[in-house]
């Protein structure tokens, strides 16, 4: 448990994604089975030592320590399992289990008997292990380490290719001991059931003008790219499990889809949320999401569809190796016979040549706000990751607008020393209102100048934060714009980023609060 | 007690002195150096003779009309009331201040700590009946881990990094020459780093008989040069402009608010090194009780806690709000 708690530390305290690998692939190395395998289902939330709800540690801890004291004491933490981890007020003598025996042990404790064996394991723990401990039993690590980056660092360790890791993983459980196994070479790939799991998703590249003289329109088909969110619909015998781009399930979120959709099939498509599959916007679909469980009314008032554009298993039949046209065959004919309420088929948009495509889609872009264009290879199979060639993106022409820098922030990492993370807004009468953040679009020689720029025109500072003079205009591009309750002017940017600095342009000349509801009236 | 024989702004009224005061005085006792303690521009300053060197190298020989030295231990009587240092073992100098006048006995503690330290005169408990206490640390939540391990989990981070540097954030006066010592003891025998401001507070400490081992300056030593060495700065300069000249730097910081996690995070440092130079709560709690006070003012950071629990064990207690006091966490004082 100590070197559990050791890299849970580092991990939270170091900027560096490659020295947090480094940290990784040295536990996963030096650390035996089943430890790190348990280690690894921690990291990538798969462990759920679902018996130790935060209410049961907090009992615990006010059955020896004063209730006003720790109340005071969680005020100022701010943190439920760190004032937990910090005010325990015993030590008593040993060690701590190791990961898996302790994970054992919580995961078989009745649930009266629980305070007195979490008790007695806080007692033995040195401070930094409690916090370890803690996390561990309440499952919220939030320590900056995704799923995506231990598997990375399983992969720079053995040499297996972090995309094969990625196809097998979700047939595997913990503790993993068949992964490691075939990780070091002592047993062949694990096997598991093909049509049951997660596949990794294929991806696509944005295109450039410079592209279309290359590629002849005839090879490639098009469709809108809808503005949700990415997921795979695996249903299988089992039953029907919803996975976003990533891997994480997200069935519990949206049973409205899950429990109404039928047939066998591992289905591509994007979630999105509206009545008669009407899609409404990413903000609505928003409110659903990062829902543990969805609460009737919003499922009533929002509720969910995927809109289907591309088929990896039809049944139990990998058909990823066919080209599109076939797959999409195979998807229309599937659709003929498993009619669907909750699943549609994204169209596929007839065009002549790149001009018209172009077209379209900024008439999709002004009329419907669609984000733009997939373009297909007729002829591609479905290959996870991003392969070069297959897919592209033509997204519409980014919003612009001229704002005023108002405050800037240093930036972590490599960043620290640098103010790199920007406050602009635009005017609203005699003020400026501030409308959104961003923290990159520039290059490391722009960063430097700002850097200088923000340094010698300070009006303010707070902690990691100055406020500067209002002078300096950024141009910056953006995806849409909302409504927004949460900020003072009223509007919230999608995906904003600096697209120039604009040392030239008096902030006078900056955009008004009015301007920006041309942008939310189009999206 | 029906009147104490000093107030709740720390004046005594017998001998028309103030401890600690915040605006300029006539008569001012000093129990420490720092800032938010010893300021310029009193007309008679009574202090430890250290902490008399340390105003003078900070403020200027003439930061005070008159400087009287007064030993730890020696009682000084004036018309209305005795006075007498004790050693509070929280940096060199730093002294509890016993005020005895009409049969009572007041001690002030100033900043404290119990540890062992080197550095500074190690902390003597002293009994009274009203005791004013410090509260930086006054929660449950601090529990300070020994020094000593701190300083082991440093060595084996510049062990295992032999091609960064070590940056510690620490304040000048006080933190810093106690880690440079703890360093010392713990076997590091190569030259430590300092930034501009350390250096002339270090020297002062050597000069009055603190080993420190060989200190040089950190700037205008070559990127290569500072490879696996470890470099003392300010909290502020550790993270700024100033850091870009190691190579690769690990941010550490020397505090007792280290402790808590998510502040290291949001301070962007990488090593919390939770090294304080105050009481943690069970050494308030300790402190308290052996003092066999029936009444405790609490004073400098978080009030409330201990004042509740000196209600919890049958003491009068109060929250005293001294002006000009660091009140924002800690981290902006001393």
């Amino acid at each position: 448990m100590k070197r559990f708690a050791d890299l849970l530390e580092l991990l939270a305290l170091t900027p560096s994604r490659t020295r947090k690998i480094e940290a990784l692939k040295r536990y996963f190395a030096e650390v035996p089975d089943p430890d790190r395998g348990i280690a690894l289902a921690v990291l990538t939330s798969e462990m759920d030592i679902s018996n130790v709800k935060p209410a049961l540690l907090r009992e615990t801890v006010l059955a020896e320590v004063d209730e006003t004291l720790f109340a005071l004491s969680y005020d100022y933490v701010g943190d439920l399992g760190e004032t937990i981890a910090l005010i325990w007020p015993h030590k008593a003598e040993g060690e701590l289990p190791g990961l898996s025996a302790l994970v054992d042990l919580l995961n078989h404790t009745s649930k009266a008997e629980l305070p007195r064996v979490i008790g007695g394991l806080l007692s033995q723990a040195a401070i930094h292990e409690r916090w370890a401990l803690v996390k561990l039993a309440t499952g919220a690590l939030r320590i900056g380490v995704s799923a995506r980056l231990a598997k990375t660092a399983l992969a720079e360790m053995s040499g297996v290719d972090l995309q094969e890791i990625e196809e097998v993983w979700h047939g595997l459980k913990p503790p993993y001991a068949n992964l490691f196994a075939w990780l070091e070479g002592r047993a062949g790939r694990p096997d598991i059931d093909n049509a049951a799991r997660f596949h990794p998703l294929m991806l696509s590249n944005p295109i450039e003008d410079k592209d279309f003289e290359k590629l002849d329109p005839r090879d490639f088909s098009a469709e809108w790219k809808w503005d949700g969110i990415r997921v795979q619909l695996v249903m299988g015998k089992q039953g029907v499990s919803m996975f976003s781009r990533t891997g994480d399930e997200i069935s519990a979120s949206f049973p409205d889809v899950v429990d109404n959709v039928m047939g066998r099939a591992v289905l591509d498509g994007e979630l999105l949320v509206g009545h008669d599959f009407e899609a409404r916007s990413f903000n609505d679909l928003q409110q659903r999401l990062n829902r543990k469980v969805a609460q009737a009314k919003q499922m009533q008032e929002l509720p969910a569809f995927v809109r289907v554009y591309d088929m990896l298993f039809d049944g139990v039949e990998d058909i990823r190796a066919l080209g599109w046209e076939e797959r999409r065959a195979r998807l229309e004919t599937w659709f003929s016979k498993n009619p669907q309420t909750r699943l549609d088929l994204s169209e596929v948009l007839p065009f002549g040549d790149w001009d018209d495509l172009g077209k379209l889609r900024r008439q999709g872009a002004d009329e419907h706000g669609h984000e733009g264009v997939m373009i297909k290879l007729r002829t591609a199979p479905y290959v996870p990751g991003r392969p070069k060639g297959f897919w592209f993106k033509w997204k519409r022409d980014p919003n612009v607008v001229d704002a005023v820098l108002m405050y800037a922030q240093r930036g972590h990492g490599k960043r620290s020393s640098y103010y790199s993370d920007y406050t602009f807004g635009v005017w609203k009468g005699n003020e400026i209102v501030p409308i959104g953040k961003a923290y990159f679009g520039f290059t490391d020689e722009e960063l430097k100048q700002l850097d200088k720029w923000i340094r010698a025109n300070t009006t303010g500072s707070f902690g990691p934060v100055r406020e500067v003079k209002k002078e300096l205009v950024f141009e910056v591009a953006f995806d849409s714009a909302q409504k927004s309750g949460r900020h003072k002017s009223g509007v919230a940017l999608r995906f904003p980023r600096i697209s120039r600095i604009r040392w030239d342009k008096p902030a006078q000349e900056a955009a008004r609060l009015e301007d920006m509801d041309a942008f939310v009236g189009a999206t | 007690m029906d009147r104490p024989v000093i107030d709740r702004n720390l004046y005594v009224p017998a001998i028309d002195a103030w401890i600690d005061p915040s605006e300029p005085k006539a008569r001012a006792i000093i129990t420490h150096g720092h800032a938010d303690h010893a300021r310029s521009g009193h007309g008679a300053v009574l202090a430890t003779p250290d902490t008399i060197e340390i105003m003078k190298v900070r403020y200027g020989e003439d930061c005070a009309g008159r400087f009287e030295a007064l030993d730890f231990r020696e009682p000084l009587k004036m018309d209305g009331a005795t006075v007498t240092f004790f050693p509070a073992g929280h940096i060199l100098g730093s002294a509890q201040v016993l005020v005895e006048a009409e049969g009572q006995r007041v001690v002030v503690t100033g900043d404290y700590k119990r540890l062992r330290d080197r550095t500074a005169q190690p902390y003597e408990p002293v009994s009274c009946d009203l005791l004013v206490t410090e509260a930086t640390f006054g929660l449950p939540v601090f529990q300070h881990p020994d020094p000593k391990d701190e300083i082991a989990r440093l060595l084996k981070s510049v062990a295992a990094q032999p091609e960064r540097s070590h940056l510690i954030g620490c304040y000048a006066l006080g933190k810093a020459q106690r880690v440079i010592a703890l360093l010392r003891d713990a076997g590091w025998d190569r030259p430590i780093y300092l930034h501009g401001a350390m250096i002339r507070l270090c020297e002062l400490y050597q000069s009055l008989g603190v080993e420190l081992g060989e200190l040089l300056p950190a700037t205008g030593m070559g990127k290569a040069e500072m490879m696996g060495e470890i470099v003392i700065a300010p909290p502020a300069a550790i993270r700024d402009r100033w850091s870009r000249r190691f190579p690769d730097p690990v941010v550490c910081q020397a505090s007792g608010w280290m402790s808590v996690k998510q502040r290291a995070r949001q301070a962007l440092v990488e090593l919390p090194l939770v090294i304080s130079d105050h009481c943690d709560w069970g050494e308030l709690n300790v402190s308290i009780l052996e003092s066999g006070a029936e009444t405790v003012w609490v004073t400098h950071g978080r009030e409330d806690a201990l004042v509740y629990w000196c209600k919890q064990q049958g003491l009068n207690a109060e929250p005293l709000a001294l002006p000009g006091l660091d009140d924002d966490g800690g981290e902006g004082g001393e």
